[in-house]
This record gives structure tokens, sequence and C-alpha cells, in this order.
């Protein structure tokens, strides 16, 4: 069984329809990118998922249906979203994000561990331990959102572009590592990205969404060698 | 000399009330991003909750902690009932509920034990603790309090999980769900403890202009010039704050425009703040870079 199934998922803001009947899944272990234009609905598709969106269909994690649940207890469950834009708690340190990111965990022993990790995957973050998340900069706080999301111990991950307005350098440490942590910790991952390149590079399995319905799917390497997928997404 | 000693610290003492008020006040700002103006009221009301258990022969160091308690689910159920359903509404609606709440409690209070003004005895001791005509023992007992409460509240929010919790819910409430808070419960917690900081702020008080249904009108309005003058992000800047505005309110009177002009002082000083230094004396300005 998938680890994460969604049937006829729509999705709305006020009396815009921005989904329109959307099927996927994912398996336990893998990483699933979703592709598509601006406004193709992929940030809509996430937040559904963690119920930050008004909408209906069908929506199954590891058994149990998450439509109509509260954002908190859809997270508490085991899944932790990268917001687009990162979703920094600017006022506190980095510290304390991280320490946010494992408020649903008990035991003080947990806690410092799952720092640890944090802290061996991001050396920077350790650094910059004390220092206010706000004055990070935007590297920085694209690795404290992945940090403060693995705090929570989580099940799936569901990134939001993560390379967005990072240097091509950075963007290839932090895949490297998103790789890891899902190959050591056994995360399953739900990637969104502009940048299907280096998504379709990462992911097993790939969507290709246009506004808000699902026009192609398959494994990323067929995805990756359909001609009209790579004159439009691939560009080359 | 001696007049100024006298009158800076008669200044303090008013000051350890508005600080009272003041922090009752940035707490709920902090919960819920807007002044609570039925404040003042619930603190009165909770004040005579207390005078109600001490004519019914309970101790004062019994009614006192009951009233916390009391005051603090009170506060719980009022979000949850009443501001809960109407979260999203626009800040209007909020501020009709405000303007609701308070003329309710004010006429409730009325209503049930009358407009006549009550005494409302003192916890600490009659007799001198220190050799001095310039403060007495009530309003430096007062001032005690208020920073034992403020030390209370800065750990709480410095060093618990749920303190953090709260601060995150208010900052940013998408964030905050996202890592599993609950962030309806937060702004519960954060109006029961507004409404618990109140009621100690209105047994301190009660003493002091005696107990009845409009007592916490005019001290609101210096309550607020003390947060807004510390900084509304600052439970510390609160308190300093308060002691401030009644200090300078006092030493004002006495210099410079004579007592009758005192409201009008406190309210050119929210202004003046305002106009100079919106974050306040002790406000954090925000460093937030994209
Ligand atoms: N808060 C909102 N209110 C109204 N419409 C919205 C809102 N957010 C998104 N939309 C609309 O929903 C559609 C899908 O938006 P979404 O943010 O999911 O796109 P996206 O694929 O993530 O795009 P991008 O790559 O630019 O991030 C768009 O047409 C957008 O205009
Ligand atoms: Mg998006």
């Amino acid at each position: 069984m998938a680890l994460l199934e969604v049937k006829g998922l729509e999705a709305f803001y006020g009396r815009t329809q921005a989904l329109h009947g959307l099927d996927f899944e994912l398996e336990e272990g893998g990483i699933t990118t979703i592709l598509g234009a601006n406004g193709a609905g992929k940030t809509t598709t996430l937040r559904s998922i963690c119920g930050m969106v008004r909408n209906n269909g069908a929506i199954s994690f590891d058994g149990q249906a998450l439509i109509g649940q509260a954002t908190e207890n859809i997270v508490r469950q085991g899944i932790a979203h990268v917001p687009e834009g990162r979703g920094t708690f600017v006022r506190i340190t980095t510290e304390e994000n991280l320490r946010l990111g494992a408020y649903t965990i008990k035991g003080a022993r947990e806690v410092a561990d799952g720092m640890e990790r944090v802290y061996a995957y991001f050396p920077r973050l350790k650094e910059r331990r004390n220092q206010q998340a706000g004055t990070l900069s935007g590297g920085e706080q694209q690795m404290l959102a992945v940090g403060r999301a693995l705090m929570l111990r989580p099940r799936l991950m569901l990134l939001d572009e993560p390379s967005f307005g990072l240097a091509p350098l950075i963007v290839k440490e932090l895949f490297e590592i998103l790789r890891t942590i899902n190959r050591e910790e056994k995360v399953s991952m739900l990637l969104v990205e502009q940048n299907a390149t280096l998504a379709l590079n990462l992911a097993d399995h790939a969507y290709l969404l246009e506004t808000g319905r699902v026009v192609m799917s398959g494994t990323s390497d067929d995805i990756a060698s359909d001609e009209a997928v790579r004159q439009s997404y691939l560009g080359y | 000399m001696d007049l100024f000693l006298q009158q800076t610290f008669s200044g303090l003492a008013n000051g350890a009330i508005y600080a009272c008020v003041a922090l009752a006040v940035v707490m709920i700002y902090q919960a819920i991003d807007h002044f609570n103006f039925a404040q003042g009221e619930m603190a009165m009301f909770s004040t005579f909750i207390a005078w109600q258990l001490m004519q019914w022969g309970i101790p004062f160091w019994l009614v006192f902690p009951i009233c916390i308690v009391i005051s603090f689910a009170g506060g719980v159920a009022i979000e949850r009932i009443i501001f809960g359903p109407i979260h999203d509404a626009p800040v209007l609606s909020h501020v009709i509920v405000f303007i609701a709440l308070f003329s309710i409690f004010n006429s409730l209070a009325g209503f049930i034990w009358e407009f006549t003004i009550k005494p409302f005895p003192s916890p600490f001791p009659e007799a001198k603790l220190l050799d001095t005509n310039l403060i007495g023992n009530h309003e430096l007992g007062m001032i005690v309090v208020v920073l034992f409460m403020l030390s209370l509240i800065y750990l709480f929010f410095r060093f618990t999980p749920i303190g953090l919790a709260m601060r995150a819910a208010a900052a940013n409430p998408e964030s905050a769900r996202l890592v599993g808070i609950s962030v309806k419960w937060m702004l519960s917690l954060g109006w029961g403890l507004a409404a618990a900081i109140g009621a100690v702020a209105g047994m301190l008080i009660a003493p002091v202009v005696f107990l009845e249904p409009n007592m916490m009108l005019g001290i609101l309005l210096y309550g607020f010039a003390g947060a807004v003058v510390g900084g509304l992000t600052s439970p510390g800047g609160a308190v300093a704050g308060g002691l401030l505005v009644g200090v300078a309110e006092n030493l004002a009177g006495t210099y410079l425009i004579g007592s009758e002009l005192k409201l009008t002082f406190a309210l050119i000083m929210i202004v003046g703040v305002l106009l100079l230094r919106p974050a306040g004396l002790f406000g954090r300005v925000v460093v937030n870079r994209v």
C-alpha cells in the first residue's frame, strides 16, 4: 500500500478552484516530484495535504484519512512541511526555531539528539545557533527550514521549492543532503520544484501538473526522456 | 528636593498600578495582536469575585490563588466562546466585541454588587517595614509583586516549550501549525494568562482606589500609556513604562501643569512616543530579511 494516496483532490481559494481532481500516490521510502509551471497548483497540492486550503476528495496517509483534520493534527502524524518562503520564525534564534520543530517530540534526550543530527547535516546552522533567525541568509534559512522539519522526526517531508533563490553550489549541497536524509533516515519525500532537471535527478517518480490537473506521470527517467517535457521544462 | 523625592516616590506608587495593568495589556497584545479595551473591566470583575469570596469568609491568602484560577479559566472561556468563532473577522468586529464585553462586565458588576464604593483589604502588613515616609507598605508590596510576576513571565516565555510555542503562534501562526502547535489553544492560553495577571492587578489596586465598577476607567488609560511607552512587545518594557508614566505624570503635575491635566499628560505621552519611537522605548525592532 502506498504511504500517501490522493484521489480526486479539489482545492478552492474562495470561489476559484485551483485543483481539479488530482490523483497521485507516493511509495514509502520514495521521492516523488511534482513539476509544473507557475500557478499550476503545486503549492496548493502540498498545502491541501496539510489541511491549509479548503479542499475535498480523499487523501490518505498510512491508511488514515487526512481531509477535514486540523493542520496541527496532520503534522503530528509525521508529515513535515517545508513551506514556500521557508516559514522562518524571524524574531527568535536559530536554535529556538529548531526547538519549535520538535514541539511534538516528548523527552529532552530525543530533542537534543535531533538537534545534533541537524547540526551534523548543517554545520553552518550550529555556528549560527544563537543568531536571530530573521538575519540568516536565504540559503541558511532554507537549511533551517529543512532542519526544523527534520526535528519533527517525520515519515513524510513535503518540500516546496527548496532550491528557490539559492546559489547553484548551495542547491547542489542541499539536494545531496536531502538524498542522504531520504536514505539514512527513511524519510519519504514529496518535492515541488521549478528546477525540473534537479528534481528529476533526485526523485524516482514524477507527476506533471497543468492548471490543476495531472497531465503526465511516470518514473523520473521516463519523464526526463519525454520529448515534450524536455522542450518545455528541461529546456534542451 | 524633599518635594521632588516625595513626588517621585508617590509617582512610583501610582506607577506600580499602571505597570500591573500595562503588563496585562502587553500579554494580551502579544497573544492576539489587538488592544483589549475590556481588559480593565475584566480585572475589575475578578476583583469583585475576590471581594465576594472574602465576604463569604474565605481568608485573603486563599482568595488570592482562587481568584487567579477563576480569572484564568474565565479568560480562556471568553476566547473560546466569543473570539474563537470570529477569529477571521475584520478588526472592526473585534473592536465592537471588546466594547460589548466592556459594557457587559461593567453593568453586570453594577447589577450584582451595586455601584457603591467598597473597601478592599491590603494583603500587606500595616506596621512600617521601612523607616521612611516616602513610600507605604502597600505600594512597596505592589512593586515587589509586579516585579515577581514579571520574572515569572520572563522565565515562562524564555525557557518553557509552551512559552516558546505561544510566541511562535503569535508571530507566525502558519509556521506554528506546521510544527504541530495548536494556535487556537495558544490564543486561549494568552487570554487566560492576561486575565490572571489582570486579576492580580485588580486585587493590588483595589485597596488604593477602592472597589467599584468604574475603578479601572482612568487606570486602564494609564496602563495603555505605560504599555505603549515601554513597547508593546516587551513585558519588561511595559513595567518600566508603567513606572515611568507614574513618575512623569506626578512630576509634571507638581512642577508644570497642575493636577487637572494629568490624564491629558498621559495621552500626550502615548502620542509622543508613537510619533518618535513607534516600537516604544524598550520594544524590539524586528530585523527581517528575506
Ligand atoms: N491565496 C490565494 N488566493 C487566491 N488564489 C490563489 C491563492 N493562492 C494561489 N492561488 C491560485 O491558485 C493557483 C495555483 O497556485 P499555486 O500557488 O498552487 O501555484 P504553484 O504551482 O505553486 O506556482 P509557483 O510555481 O509560482 O509557486 C494559481 O492560479 C493561483 O493564482
Ligand atoms: Mg508554489
